[in-house]
């Protein structure tokens, strides 16, 4: 004997949609853990950027006269040292990943029609894609002597 | 309305909203943060004429905002970790919210004056 229901109500519309009691378990909501390690990385990533960030923080904002100091030859000083290049790869990395998948949760929970989620997500998976690209680039190409 | 019916949340609901808040923010500060970071591939002029905004006084009070911004995502962020994975976490998540908010105080007290002054010189000379 079938277990499905003829005519149940479907709810469409928001968000991963909810299906009627007794349906068939959807396939594709569960085939993966996506959730599950997003939700993970978000923890992980964050203990990390709790320390890189507030780092990036101190020495940027706080130590040795604030912003004042900030400029390219700043910049040529600490990219000088593999370490503050790694740092600040790492915490790109991080961050953005850490931000992407904070607003794609956003997106879900307030965008309710289908048309609205995709764009905003294509957006977003754009944006990314740039930041992502142009910052990595820019650690691993920076040159000192580019003004001479 | 009547009273009593909109639900207002309590320290769980609020510090929620002020996370998915500042986490926005932040997010968007980072797309601005690498653009302009950018610049130190274009020439040392490029990159030092955009620094600058940064060092007027009005930015200045932005970023000490920003500050503002990361110190409670990062601090609550570490708060949800302990409800999460530890057993008494969601028993004490309200005393952990205020012990949050405590340390944000503190920490945004010291780092006042260091972070401002290049705009205190500025506006009040050296």
């Amino acid at each position: 004997m079938s277990a499905t229901i003829e005519n149940a109500p479907k709810i469409h519309g928001g968000g991963p949609s909810i299906e009627s009691p007794r349906s068939k378990r959807s396939p594709r909501s569960t085939k993966t853990n996506f959730e599950l390690y997003g939700w993970l990385f978000m923890r992980l990533s964050g203990v990390l950027l709790v320390v890189l960030v507030l780092g990036h923080l101190l020495i940027q904002l706080v130590l040795d006269g604030g912003v004042s100091k900030i400029g390219f030859a700043f910049v040529a000083g600490r990219w000088a040292s593999p370490f503050w290049q790694s740092w600040d790869l790492i915490m790109l990395w991080l961050a953005e990943l850490h931000g992407v998948n904070g607003l794609r949760t956003i997106i879900n929970d307030y965008a309710e029609r289908d048309q609205t989620r995709f764009w905003l997500k294509a957006l977003l998976y754009t944006s990314a894609l740039i930041v992502l690209f142009l910052g990595t680039l820019v650690i691993f190409t920076f040159d000192p002597n580019i003004g001479n | 309305m009547p009273a009593g019916t909109l639900y207002r949340g309590r320290e769980g609901m609020w510090s929620w909203v002020a996370h998915r808040v500042t986490g926005v923010l932040i997010f968007f500060f980072l797309f601005a943060h690498v653009l302009d970071t950018a610049l130190v591939r274009v020439s040392p002029e490029a990159y030092d004429e955009t620094i600058d905004i940064y060092k007027n006084p009005f930015v200045n009070l932005l970023e000490y905002g920003l500050v503002a911004a990361i110190l409670f995502h990062a601090l609550n962020g570490l708060r949800i970790i302990a409800v999460d994975f530890w057993e008494k976490g969601p028993r004490y998540q309200k005393q952990m919210l205020w012990t949050v908010v405590g340390v944000w105080v503190v920490l945004m007290a010291g780092s006042a004056y260091p972070i401002l002054q290049h705009s205190i010189k500025t506006i009040f000379g050296s």
